[in-house]
C-alpha cells in the first residue's frame, strides 16, 4: 500500500506543519543556545538578543495553530494523520513554553549581570544541564521528524539526569546561601535559571513522548518506564 | 448481547465470489457501519442480513446469519416476515406513488390487523420516530412525492420502522440528501439506535466516524478489520485499514 496520500495537497499541507514545527525547533533551540552563551559569558548584549527574539517563538505558536486548526476543518485527518496533527498541535506548545525558559534564563542573567554582585557559587552544573538540554532538545525533533521511538526514549531516560544535576544544583545553593547570606539574593536569580533549565528538559521529554504516540498510537505520558519502552518498541 | 452473528459468510453472483469468509458480529441496539472502496462487498453484506439478494436469480450466499440465534439462510424461512423484522432503505428515497398516510399504512396492513384509529396512531408514531410529523401533519393526503427528498428519506424510514422491526438496513441513506437533511437524518440514526440495531452503508467515512459504534472495513469481498469506531479512526490495528481511512489507498 503506497504512503502518498491520493490528494497530494493534503501531503503538502501536512509536511508544511511539520516543516512549520522543525523550524519553530530549531529557532527555540538557538534561543536556548544564545540564553546559556549569555549566562556562560555573562553578555548582556547576548540576554537582550535573547529577550527581543522571544516574540518570534510567539508568533510561531500562533501560526501553527491556525494552521492546525485549518487543517483539521478543510482536511479532517484520521489515524496516524490525526495523531500527528494532535502532537503538532501539542509540541508547539512545549516549544513555546521551552523558548519561555529561555527568556526566563536571559532576564535572570541580565539581572545577575546588573545587580554587580559578586559571588563565589560554583555553577558547573547550571552549565552541564544547559548543554543537556539544547541536546535533549534538538534530538527530541530529529525524533519527530524521524518518527524514531527509540530515539524518543532515548530523550525520555536522559531528561531524568538534567533532574539529577538540577537537585544536586539546589542542595548546593541551599549551603552557599545558609553559609553567606550575601549570596541569597543571586543565589535565587541561579535557582531561577537553573530551574527553566531543567524544564526545557521536561519539554523535550513531552515532544519525546508525542513521537511514541504519533507512531504507536500510544500515550505514554505518565507510563511507567517499562510500559513505555514496550509501547515504543511495538510493532506498526 | 448480538441481535446479528454471521459466520463463514461466502456470497455469490454467480460464479463471481463476493464476500469471502465473513465472520462478523451485529451488538444490539447499536450502530454498526460498513465501509470500504466500490465493489468491496459491503453492500453485498447489507443486502445478505435481509435475503434482499433473493430478488434476483443467481445470486446466493453460503454459511450463517445468525438474527437472534435462528440462521435466516435457511430456505424454508419466511422472507416477507424476515423484512418486516430486519428492515431497509435504500440510496435514493422511494417513497410509493400514493399519500404519505399511505406510504406508512401500506406496510403494516400487510401484517397486522390494526382499526381506523390504531392505524392512525401507528402513523404519527412512526413519522414521529422518522422526525418527520412536525413537518407533515397538516398534508397526510398529500402524494409522499411533494416532500423534499430529505423528507423523503425520512418518510422511508417512517416507513421501514412503521412495521416495528429489530434491525435497519441503512445502505447509504444519505449519498443523495444536502447537508442539512443528511444532519438530520445522522440525528435520527442517534435516536433510533436506542430502539433498534442500525447497520449502515456508507462511501462517507466522516459519517460512519460521527454515527456509529462499531465499523467494519471490507476490501475485496474480504473484512479487513472490526472494532470499535474510535479504534479504528484513531488507531486502526491494520495497515489496510489505515491507508484507507488516511486516504493513501490506490
Amino acid at each position: 500500500m503506497p504512503d502518498k496520500h491520493l490528494s497530494s495537497q493534503f501531503d503538502v499541507d501536512l509536511n508544511g506543519l511539520c516543516s512549520k514545527l522543525l523550524e519553530m525547533g530549531g529557532l527555540v533551540e538557538l534561543q536556548i543556545s544564545n540564553a546559556m552563551r549569555a549566562f556562560t559569558d555573562m553578555s548582556v548584549d547576548i540576554c537582550n538578543q535573547v529577550i527581543q527574539s522571544e516574540k518570534l517563538v510567539n508568533d510561531f505558536e500562533i501560526q501553527i495553530d491556525l494552521a492546525c486548526t485549518e487543517f483539521i476543518a478543510r482536511r479532517q485527518p484520521t489515524a496516524r494523520d490525526l495523531r500527528l496533527v494532535m502532537a503538532i498541535s501539542k509540541a508547539i506548545t512545549n516549544l513555546e513554553r521551552a523558548g519561555d525558559e529561555a527568556e526566563r534564563v536571559a532576564k535572570r542573567t541580565k539581572r545577575l549581570i546588573e545587580s554587580d554582585v559578586k559571588t563565589e557559587i560554583n555553577v558547573a552544573e547550571i552549565k552541564l544541564s544547559g548543554q543537556m538540554a539544547i541536546s535533549l532538545l534538538r534530538r527530541s525533533l530529529d525524533a519527530f521528524a524521524r518518527l524514531d521511538t527509540m530515539a524518543a526514549v532515548e530523550v525520555v531516560q536522559e531528561d531524568r539526569q538534567i533532574d539529577e544535576e538540577f537537585r544536586a544544583f539546589v542542595r548546593k545553593l541551599v549551603s552557599y546561601m545558609m553559609e553567606d547570606p550575601k549570596t541569597i539574593t543571586a543565589g535565587l536569580d541561579m535557582l531561577s535559571i537553573a530551574k527553566a533549565i531543567e524544564r526545557i528538559g521536561d519539554h523535550a521529554k513531552n515532544i519525546a513522548e508525542f513521537v511514541i504516540y504519533i507512531a504507536k498510537g500510544s500515550d505514554v505520558r505518565h507510563v511507567p518506564h517499562e510500559d513505555l519502552i514496550r509501547e515504543a518498541s511495538k510493532k506498526g | 448481547m448480538n441481535a446479528i452473528e454471521i459466520r463463514n459468510l461466502n456470497f455469490f453472483y454467480g460464479s463471481y465470489q463476493g464476500l469471502k469468509n465473513i465472520n462478523l458480529d451485529i451488538e444490539e441496539r447499536k450502530v454498526t457501519a460498513f465501509i470500504g472502496p466500490s465493489g468491496c462487498g459491503k453492500s453485498t453484506l447489507l443486502r445478505s442480513l435481509n435475503r434482499m439478494y433473493d430478488l434476483y436469480p443467481g445470486q446466493k450466499a453460503e454459511g450463517e446469519i445468525n438474527f437472534y440465534g435462528e440462521n435466516i439462510l435457511n430456505s424454508n424461512r419466511d422472507l416477507n416476515l424476515l423484512r418486516s423484522r430486519i428492515g431497509m432503505v435504500f440510496q435514493k428515497p422511494t417513497p410509493f406513488p400514493m399519500s404519505i398516510y399511505e406510504n406508512i399504512a401500506f406496510g403494516v396492513a400487510l401484517y397486522e390487523k390494526l382499526s381506523r384509529s390504531e392505524m392512525d396512531d401507528r402513523v404519527e408514531w412512526a413519522l414521529n420516530k422518522a422526525a418527520l410529523w412536525g413537518e407533515v401533519k397538516d398534508k397526510l393526503r398529500q402524494s409522499g412525492l411533494s416532500l423534499s427528498g430529505g423528507q423523503q428519506q425520512r418518510l422511508c424510514i417512517a416507513r421501514g420502522v412503521a412495521v416495528k422491526p429489530s434491525v435497519l438496513l441503512l445502505d447509504e441513506p444519505t449519498s443523495a440528501l444536502d447537508p442539512i437533511s443528511t444532519a438530520k437524518i445522522e440525528e435520527l440514526i442517534n435516536e433510533l439506535k436506542t430502539d433498534y440495531t442500525i447497520v449502515i452503508v456508507t462511501h462517507n467515512m466522516q459519517q460512519a466516524a460521527r454515527v456509529s459504534d462499531f465499523t467494519a472495513y471490507m476490501y475485496m469481498g474480504n473484512l479487513i478489520e472490526f472494532g470499535k469506531t474510535d479504534e479504528i479512526f484513531i488507531k486502526p490495528k491494520r495497515k489496510e485499514t489505515e491507508d484507507y481511512i488516511t486516504g493513501r489507498f490506490g
